[in-house]
C-alpha cells in the first residue's frame, strides 16, 4: 500500500483513536503512518459486535417470557459466551447452565451471585435485573 | 518512576512493546526489526481453538514469541513473573515501578477503559508498557495507542487476571541486564531462515502457506444455511483476524515487507529489496481479499465463498513463490 492510499475514511468503532500500518512512501521506503481507518475494518467490527448484541437483546426477550435468567443476558452484555464465562468463574459449564433456569438463579446463594457479578464487572444488584 | 521514558508509536502490542523496551535501554530497534527479527511472521488456521464459538486463524507466531525470540537473538538478560493472586501481582508491579523499572505487562483488552469499546472484546495476550504510578493511576505506554495514557490500578489489576484462553496470570517482564549491539547481519540470516522454514516447511498441514489452502478448504465448504448469517459472521472474523487486530496491515505482511527493506539498509544485503516490494503487493492482495470479504458481509456483493476460496488459493501460491524466492536469497547471503 501507498502512503496516500493509506485509508483515511474514519472508522466509528475506533471512537477517534487513529491506528497505524505500514506504507510505502514517495521515497519507496516503508514507514508507519497515522489511518483514520478504513471502511472494511468498521464493516466487520460492527458485525461482531451487532452479532454480541443480538444475542444479549434476544436473551432479553427470553428472561422477560421467563425462559432464562438473567445471568445469559449479563453474560452476552459482557461478550463472553457460555464456555468464557465457565472459564472466568471457575464452574462447571453445565452448573452455570442450570444457573440459566429462572427457579434456579432465583435461589443462588449469595457467594455464587458475588463470583458471577466480578466475573461480568458487574454488581450484585445489576446482576439480577434486565434493564 | 522510569526517568526520561518516550512512548513510541507502534502498529502491533508485542513488537510494539520490545521496541519500546529495547530503545529505553540503549538498542534503538524498530518495531518492523523486533517482528522480523524474532521471526513473528506466519501464518496457522487452527479450528480447535475457538474465540467466540470462531477458529483461530493468526498470521504470526503466539504471544511471547517476539519477546522470547529477541531475548534469545539478542542475549540480554530479562526476567518474567506470574503471580497465584491479584495482591501479590499488583504489590509486585507496584514495587518494581518504585524500583524505576519499565515493565511489560500481559492483559485481557476487555478490561482496559481507555480502549474504545467497539474494540473491547475478551483478547487476553495484549502487550503494554507501563512507566510509572501516579497515586492510584499506572502512567501506561501502549504502542497501540497514540499517546501515553492513564489506567486506574484496580481496572489494571483486573485484566492483568483476566481469565479464559492465554489467561495473562498477572504476567510481568522487565530487563534485567541490557541488550549490547548485535551483528544484524547474523541475526537476520537466521531470522529469515527460521520464518521460511514455518511458511514452507513445518510438518502440520494447518501452519505456514499449507494452512491458507486449508482455509481455502474450509471458506469454500462454508454451508449457507439460514440466509448465510454464520458464513458471513466467518468470513468476518477472517478479516478482522487480518486486519483488526494490530496487524500493521495485511496481517503483518507489510510490517515485514519493511523489516525486510530495513534489514538490507543496515547489511547491504539488497537482494532484500526486490523481495520487500513484493511483499508488499502481496499484502495489497490481502487487503482486496478483505474488500471482497466486506462486501459480501454488506450485501453489495452476493455471498459467495468459493469466490473467496479462490483468492486464498491465489494468496498461498503467492506466498509459496515469495518465501521460496526468500529462501534462495538467504542461502546465497554469505556472511
Amino acid at each position: 500500500m501507498r502512503e496516500q492510499d493509506v485509508p483515511q475514511e474514519g472508522n466509528a468503532t475506533l471512537a477517534g483513536h487513529r491506528k497505524a500500518i505500514y506504507a510505502v512512501g514517495d521515497d519507496g521506503k516503508l514507514r508507519l503512518v497515522p489511518s483514520r481507518g478504513w471502511e472494511v475494518e468498521e464493516i466487520v467490527t460492527r458485525q461482531a459486535v451487532e452479532d454480541l448484541e443480538r444475542r444479549a437483546r434476544e436473551a432479553r426477550e427470553r428472561v422477560r417470557a421467563g425462559a432464562t435468567s438473567p445471568l445469559e443476558y449479563h453474560m452476552y452484555r459482557a461478550r463472553m459466551d457460555l464456555a468464557l464465562l465457565s472459564q472466568t468463574t471457575g464452574l462447571w459449564r453445565w452448573r452455570v447452565r442450570r444457573h440459566f433456569k429462572p427457579r434456579v438463579f432465583a435461589r443462588l446463594p449469595l457467594s455464587l451471585l458475588q463470583r458471577y457479578a466480578e466475573a461480568l464487572g458487574i454488581s450484585v444488584e445489576t446482576l439480577g435485573q434486565v434493564e | 518512576m522510569v526517568t526520561a521514558f518516550t512512548h513510541r508509536r507502534g502498529s502491533h502490542c508485542e513488537s510494539g512493546v520490545m521496541s519500546s523496551l529495547l530503545h529505553h535501554h540503549g538498542l534503538p530497534m524498530s518495531e518492523p526489526m523486533a517482528f522480523g527479527l524474532s521471526s513473528a511472521l506466519a501464518f496457522a488456521y487452527l479450528p480447535c481453538i475457538r474465540i467466540n464459538g470462531m477458529p483461530l486463524v493468526a498470521f504470526r507466531m503466539p504471544p511471547r514469541a517476539i519477546v522470547k525470540g529477541l531475548q534469545r537473538g539478542l542475549g540480554f538478560g530479562m526476567r518474567f513473573e506470574t503471580f497465584r493472586s491479584p495482591a501479590s501481582g499488583t504489590a509486585r508491579l507496584d514495587a518494581l515501578l518504585d524500583a524505576g523499572k519499565l515493565v511489560g505487562l500481559q492483559a485481557g483488552i476487555y478490561w482496559l477503559p481507555y480502549f474504545p469499546p467497539d474494540l473491547r472484546f475478551h483478547f487476553n495476550a495484549h502487550n503494554l508498557l507501563v512507566y510509572g504510578r501516579d497515586g492510584d493511576d499506572y502512567l501506561v505506554s501502549d504502542p497501540v495507542a497514540e499517546a501515553s495514557t492513564r489506567c486506574a490500578r484496580k481496572d489494571m489489576e483486573k485484566a492483568r487476571f483476566a481469565k479464559g484462553v492465554l489467561a495473562p496470570r498477572g504476567l510481568l517482564y522487565y530487563v534485567t541486564t541490557p541488550p549490547s549491539e548485535p551483528d544484524w547481519a547474523v541475526l537476520g540470516r537466521r531470522a529469515l531462515a527460521r520464518t521460511t522454514d514455518i511458511m514452507l516447511r513445518t510438518p502440520l498441514p494447518f501452519v505456514g502457506v499449507r494452512g491458507i489452502e486449508m482455509l481455502a478448504r474450509r471458506v469454500e465448504r462454508l454451508p449457507l444455511d439460514g440466509g448465510g448469517e454464520r458464513a458471513r459472521l466467518y468470513i468476518g472474523h477472517l478479516v478482522r483476524m487480518q486486519e483488526e487486530i494490530g496487524t500493521g496491515g495485511a496481517g503483518f505482511r507489510f510490517m515485514y515487507a519493511s523489516f525486510l527493506q530495513e534489514l538490507a539498509g543496515k547489511t547491504g544485503h539488497a537482494a532484500l529489496d526486490g523481495l520487500a516490494i513484493r511483499l508488499v503487493e502481496i499484502g495489497d492482495r490481502w487487503q482486496e481479499f478483505a474488500v471482497a470479504a466486506a462486501r459480501m458481509i454488506r450485501r453489495r456483493d452476493a455471498l459467495a465463498p468459493p469466490a473467496l476460496a479462490e483468492r486464498l488459493r491465489a494468496l498461498a501460491g503467492d506466498e509459496r513463490l515469495f518465501f521460496q524466492e526468500l529462501r534462495r536469497v538467504q542461502r546465497a547471503w554469505a556472511c
